[in-house]
């Protein structure tokens, strides 16, 4: 549990400046603004079809909005440059399952180490030595995050092969390969059952205690409540509220987005 | 017995190069899905280079081996520079678009390359200077040259370092995964841009030498020399499953081994009615019927898995 009770005085990692996303005339995010602060595990919930997935999107460089933008860390993230959007230090985990399926776990972890290592074109072909160095350091750490969410023993499976609660984990390993300042975690527990929740519980905390900041979508409430120091509520593509837990809880009209009323 | 045996190692020559073209097939489709018709072309060009240098700087009294190892560094890095323009300038401005208009746009470029090779080295043949020993083998009947030796050693070593390359560096888990998910492995931090960058460069790097083996094998050169051969070798890919690296080797030289078989032996087969000049129809041949019975070739995998 959290023992941020005051979590304004942290500064903001993420600024959503009223970001708009549409698609043909449906608009998917109507000027959404939020604030995610260094340190904070940050909820975006919602019913189906409020955005939340489009607001990642957006945010990690997949799609390009169409109005506003995100400042990361006080500059402006680049629109349309995944590869930037991971330099920067913002990496996503995907709701549908998006691993490598048939390379190996560990070689899945491995790539997430691109963004943070050197060694060029040149230097692979020619097998330099600084190379070789460089790649053993990057399995080495990939092993490390294969440890850490507990999945050590399935480093040379075939991604495709692991079992779903596995496939989680591997994409959170990877995810965590290209050091985020920020981890932005898609429905992480759809599926799972409890236990399997309760692991994900520890291994998010695990994850915030270790320094790195948390948003995470999600559908089950008595977890993003549990979890999460503020919680922002998003509705027909427009944000409702953006508050800590006990709040947003009680208020009126979360209370009708998900009730449909 | 004899001309089995001797058909088979002209077929292991000629497949060899059939595969060293046929990875620069593969290893674009692969990642990005397109076919680089261009790719012969890059293949003639290294040919045409190894003969100029070589043969002026044997006409300045180099020594052969020399003159060869430059002829074969020059070309090299020449078509290498050839594969990266040819991808920034053609391919990249139409990363977004329809898969029609690249491959149109490959023909295109094909086209050009084999009109200004024409202009460069003139409309005649040229002819690859003696830079190999004129050394000849005999084995359990069996006649080989020193070439022929050094084309599949060349090759074989050549293919073993690409698939070292593509499956123990950093840089070819990039190209796998790039070529399974673009979007995700860009998010990983995987510059797109540089992978695909890379697979035109080795591939043409492949390419020279596969032109240089060719040359040096049939001593002779021609700027048109590419298209069939650049054809053969998607053939190849092709018959591999496109896409998929063993099998462009595996294609390679299955294809080299089928044609030669079929040179050899299509005289008696037809009583006579067809030579071995034929030879061409058997690749085509062989291609359709794998394509009937695995349309995604040898080693290639069902296409869903690619997502």
């Amino acid at each position: 549990m959290s023992d941020n009770t005051n979590p304004t005085h942290k500064p903001v990692l993420l600024a959503a400046k009223q970001v708009a996303k549409h698609f043909g005339g449906v608009k998917a995010l109507r000027d959404v603004s939020l604030t995610i602060r260094q340190g904070e595990i940050y909820g975006l919930i919602g019913p189906n079809g409020a955005g939340k997935t489009t607001f990642f999107n957006c945010m990690t460089g997949l799609y390009i909005p169409d109005g506003g933008g995100f400042d990361f860390t006080g500059t402006p993230l680049v629109a349309d440059a995944p590869d930037q959007a991971a330099a920067r230090g913002i990496a996503r985990t995907f709701q549908n399952i998006r691993l490598f399926g048939n390379m190996s776990a560990l070689e899945n972890v491995m790539v997430g180490r691109h963004v943070r290592t050197r060694a060029g074109v040149i230097g692979a072909m020619f097998n330099s030595a600084a190379t070789r160095a460089e790649e053993a350091a990057i399995r080495e750490r990939a092993m490390a995050l294969l440890h850490y969410v507990d999945i050590a023993e399935r480093a040379d499976d075939l991604a495709k092969n692991l079992s779903y609660g596995e496939q989680r984990r591997l994409e959170i390993a990877r995810a965590l390969a290209t050091e985020p300042k920020l981890l932005c975690l898609d429905e992480p527990a759809a599926g799972m059952n409890a236990t399997e929740t309760g692991e994900l519980r520890e291994l998010i905390e695990g994850i915030r205690g270790d320094g790195t900041t948390v948003l995470l979508i999600e559908h089950d409430v008595k977890l993003v409540m549990g979890l999460c120091d503020r919680v922002a509520v998003l509705d027909y593509g427009a944000l409702v509220i953006e508050d800590v837990p006990a709040v947003v809880q009680n208020d009126q009209r979360v209370i009708e987005a998900y009730l449909g009323a | 017995m004899d001309i089995f045996l001797q058909q088979i190692v002209n077929g292991l020559v000629q497949g060899s190069i059939y595969a060293l073209v046929a990875l620069g097939y593969t290893m674009v489709y692969g990642i990005m899905g397109l076919i680089n018709f261009a790719h012969g072309e890059v293949v003639m060009i290294g040919t045409l280079t190894a003969i100029t240098v070589a043969g002026s700087l044997l006409a300045a009294g180099m020594p052969p081996a020399l003159a060869g190892l430059a002829a074969l560094i020059v070309a090299t890095l020449l078509c290498m520079a050839l594969g990266w323009g040819l991808e920034r300038i053609a391919y990249r401005p139409l990363r977004n678009a329809p898969r029609l208009t690249p491959l149109i746009t490959a023909i295109g470029m094909s086209i050009i390359l084999q009109n200004l090779a024409m202009i460069l080295w003139g409309r005649n043949y040229q002819t690859f200077p003696p830079l190999f020993p004129k050394v000849n083998f005999e084995l359990a009947g069996v006649h080989f040259t020193a070439v022929q030796v050094i084309i599949v050693l060349l090759s074989a070593a050549t293919m073993l370092s690409l698939t070292l390359l593509v499956y123990r560096t950093k840089l070819g888990m990039a190209m796998r995964a790039t070529a399974q998910n673009p979007a995700v492995a860009g998010l990983m931090g995987v510059n797109s841009n540089r992978v695909i960058s890379a697979a035109f460069v080795i591939g043409s790097a492949l390419a020279a030498l596969a032109g240089i083996m060719v040359g040096a094998y049939y001593e002779i050169a021609h700027y048109q020399m590419g298209f069939m051969l650049g054809l053969k070798a998607f053939t190849a890919a092709v018959l591999g499953g496109i896409g998929n690296l063993l099998g462009a080797m595996a294609g390679g030289i299955l294809l080299g081994l089928i044609e030669a078989l079929g040179a050899g032996y299509i005289g008696d087969l037809t009583g006579g009615f067809l030579g071995s000049h034929y030879q061409d129809i058997f690749a085509f041949m062989v291609l359709i019927v794998v394509l009937m019975f695995r349309p995604s070739g040898l080693f290639g995998e069902k296409t869903g898995d690619r997502a």
